[in-house]
């Protein structure tokens, strides 16, 4: 049996909420918060999985519920096997989970990341500031509820701002990336749609 | 393009081995041809930047291979890449710190308008920060391209007034 | 008479010898002399020495996840490129793996074969990039401008191929964007043989320059258990000594027919790193001869993905059943069923690793980019401080990322 079965077999003995997970390719498990830490440090410590590849956040949707997901891929650098932690952030309103860098250090950027994208906080963390926006930025882009063109914000330097007369603006959509919705398999509603259907150029945007 | 105003001499040999002309042609002269580039290397189009600098398409032969990353010693900026608005004050200190006469080449798609990436990190267009003089075209735009776009910047700093740029603060 | 003069701060005058300094904190980027690209290293210095150092990146962020989530899986191909944007054939044939594997797609070998090809000349291309510009760095412009002659003919290569020098958007889900064209593979194999003596030269103006290993060996150097712990791939991991490749250990697009070696360091320094990613350009010459000798014949993409991979276009303008294939995926995008994928290519810079999380139709509902230079540019912290500052620029340089892959 390979490394990573008997692996989650072992967990699911130790933990009572480990619970398998649907997965196309790798073997994946649903980890319950509270218990997130003990299962990644025994992956760790106990079967070998010693590198974390990789840590994602997911947002399921503005009226799902859990609405954000945390996924963490383990890989063992000797059986050479991946696999997926899932852990679900117990309180949707301001999601948190705790932090992986006492386990392996390389989680500290990742979990930044995620943070500066979805806004999910990570307890424990020695650090947790935005890395790939600017600091003072107030929205959290990769939600489903912030449109892709982005919301008009000021721009950090006030300096740059007086000169050139130019914030952070919209990004001009006409109308919204012209696209079909994910999930959706009914021809009708699998047609490529503006995603902002209040206006077009025979019809003017409401409230402008 | 010759015209009155860029005409180097208008008789060589009038006055023996001394060349009489006008200041703007000469001074324009100069300043088209030794256009040093203070490349603001951003993306993917710094990569083409670096082959128009190397031996294949050798931008030395038009007096700009003079890269400088120093603002102070450059004539030309040429924004080459995706400009982010967390980047953009970056760049515009440095085209504020740049000396006069400057000119900005506003190079590939992204610096033109935002390029493809139509999102909330992207600065649409540099020219909104920044007062372009040639953009070129092209994701990324080939090394032939950026030369045609020297060449132009060349031939616009030729039919200018010379001692018109000092007037602007 | 020699008059005396009195200097007040000397330090000749301290009663014990030492006086107190302070720390300067300097900003280093994010527009530097670097070819590295928009990165700023926010240093605390003692003197020379660095104290501490702290990498803020994000300058380049243009949203690319956010991106993938409106746009169908073939239209998102051309944003792969920009990723690792100096081998932009690599990041597309990972993408259109880990799509595939979604799908359970199997391409045919032929279409293996040209990804295989195609990712080993992407590889070159980028390590000759990251020995030009570590080159620079250190001082060597000649360096660079060999290797720079040598990229150029594998953009002629490349042109021939897809169309464009490099952000080639050659991969599709399911297959190709084309075939080969005539003669092509062995206009690949000349320039295989005529570049590696080329090589050897390029390396020996660097292997045992003074100058060159004196500012990099016993520089930056990573342990074993540091570099697995922060999440390094590729060289960076290989060079401090753990053998993972995941062409070998993971095989993916018929990698395991061929044979080549994989170079592992020792001493996990920049020398080191410099060393390893030499001996892989000579390893991936081997893998390109190999699979231009098997070439298989067939075709270049999966015949029977209906709805995923677009006919070819003289079906699609004489017969309907292709018309409607075409303009089903072209419109909705190619139908993938609903699941999770994580997939992890070896890419020039380390493990370019895509999960995608699919509800079905055409469009994902997530796409995560693991980027290598990301987890490769967390070390930073740690390797620089007690380095000079000038062991930073050669530290950077050995590193060899790429900004648009690490910010996306």
């Amino acid at each position: 049996m390979p490394k990573a079965l008997d692996a989650i077999a072992a967990l699911k003995g130790r933990w009572a909420g480990v619970s398998d997970r649907a997965s196309l390719d790798q073997p994946a498990i649903n980890v319950p918060a509270p218990d997130l830490l003990a299962v990644l440090g025994s992956l760790k410590a106990d079967h070998g999985f010693d590198m974390l590849s990789d840590i994602s956040g997911v947002d399921w949707g503005v009226g799902a519920s859990p609405r954000f997901t945390v996924v963490y891929h383990v890989l063992s650098t000797t059986g050479h096997e991946y696999v997926r932690v899932a852990s679900d952030c117990p309180v949707d309103a301001s999601p948190e989970v705790p932090s992986a860098t006492a386990i392996w250090r390389g989680a500290d950027w990742h979990e930044r990341e995620a943070f500066d994208m979805f806004g999910i906080r990570f307890a424990g963390h020695p650090d947790l500031r935005r890395i790939l926006m600017w600091d003072g930025y107030p929205h959290f882009p990769l939600r489903k509820d912030f449109p892709l063109s982005g919301v008009d914000t000021d721009l950090p330097d006030l300096e740059v701002v007086a000169e050139t007369k130019t914030n952070a603006i919209a990004a001009p959509m006409a109308g919204g990336p012209f696209v079909a919705a994910p999930g959706q398999i009914n021809m009708t509603e699998a047609e490529p749609r503006a995603k902002d259907e209040s206006w077009n150029e025979r019809r003017p945007k409401p409230g402008a | 393009m010759v015209s009155a105003n860029n005409e180097l001499t208008y008789d060589s040999k009038i006055e023996g081995d001394v060349i009489v002309t006008r200041a703007d042609a000469v001074i324009n002269w100069i300043r088209s041809n030794s256009m040093w580039p203070m490349p603001m290397g951003l993306a993917c189009c710094a990569i083409e930047l670096m082959a128009v600098a190397a031996s294949r398409f050798d931008i030395a032969r038009f007096g700009a291979e003079v890269m400088r990353f120093s603002p102070k010693q450059s004539d030309c900026m040429i924004v080459s890449g995706t400009v982010t608005y967390k980047m953009s004050s970056a760049v515009r200190r440095i085209y504020d710190q740049m000396a006069e006469p400057k000119w900005v080449i506003a190079m590939g798609a992204c610096a033109s308008t935002g390029g493809m990436y139509r999102s909330y990190a992207v600065l649409q267009g540099v020219d909104r920060i920044l007062p372009v003089d040639v953009y070129v075209s092209g994701c990324p735009p080939r090394p032939e391209a950026l030369l045609d776009a020297l060449v132009k910047l060349q031939e616009k700093v030729k039919r200018e007034r010379s001692f018109s740029k000092l007037n602007t603060a | 008479m020699p008059v005396e003069h009195s200097f007040p701060d000397s330090a000749s005058r301290d009663p014990k010898g030492e006086f107190e300094t302070e720390k300067m904190s300097i900003s280093m980027g994010p527009s530097h002399p670097s070819t590295h690209g928009v990165l700023r290293l926010q240093l605390e210095l003692d003197g020379e020495i660095v104290t501490k150092a702290d990498p803020v990146v994000g300058y380049l962020h243009r949203g690319d996840e956010k991106i993938a989530e409106n746009m169908t899986y073939n239209q998102f191909v051309p944003y792969t490129d920009r990723l690792d944007y100096l081998a932009p054939l690599a990041n597309n044939m990972a993408y259109a793996i880990a799509v595939e594997k979604l799908a359970k797609l199997e391409v045919p070998p032929r279409c293996q074969a040209i990804r295989v090809i195609t990712a080993e000349m992407a590889r070159i291309s980028a390590h000759m990039m990251g020995l030009g510009a570590f080159g620079i760095d250190v001082g060597a412009w000649t360096v660079f401008l060999y290797s720079f002659t040598e990229r150029e003919k594998l953009y002629k290569l490349f042109e021939e191929l897809t169309g464009a020098r490099f952000t080639t958007s050659y991969a599709r889900i399911g297959g190709v964007a084309r075939d080969l064209p005539e003669g092509w593979a062995g206009r690949v194999d000349a320039f295989c043989d005529q570049f590696l003596p080329l090589l050897e030269e390029i390396l020996s103006l660097l292997t045992r320059n003074k100058i060159f290993t004196d500012r990099t060996q016993g520089i930056g150097v990573i342990s074993k258990e540091d570099a697995v712990a922060y999440g390094l791939t590729g060289p960076n991991l290989r060079a401090s000594g753990v053998p993972l490749d995941l062409r070998k250990d993971k095989p993916y697009s018929g990698y395991e027919q061929y044979d080549f070696d994989v170079a592992v360091g020792s001493k996990g320094d920049a020398y080191d790193r410099y060393l390893v990613r030499g001996e892989e350009m000579r390893q991936s010459v081997r893998i390109i001869k190999q699979a231009i000798a098997k070439l298989p014949g067939g075709k270049w993409y999966a015949e029977d993905a209906r709805r995923i991979f677009a006919p070819p276009k003289e079906k699609v303008l004489t017969s309907m059943e292709e018309l409607i294939q075409n303009f089903m995926i072209v419109t909705e995008g190619p139908q993938m069923p609903a699941g999770e994928v994580y997939f992890e290519a070896e890419n020039p810079k380390g493990a370019l690793g895509f999960y995608i999380v699919s509800k079905g139709g055409g469009v994902p509902w997530r796409l995560k980019i693991r980027a290598p230079s990301f987890c490769n540019l967390s070390i930073l912290p740690k390797v620089c401080v007690g380095a000079m500052v000038s062991d930073v620029v050669s530290i950077l340089g050995s590193f060899d990322f790429v900004m648009g892959e690490c910010d996306r």
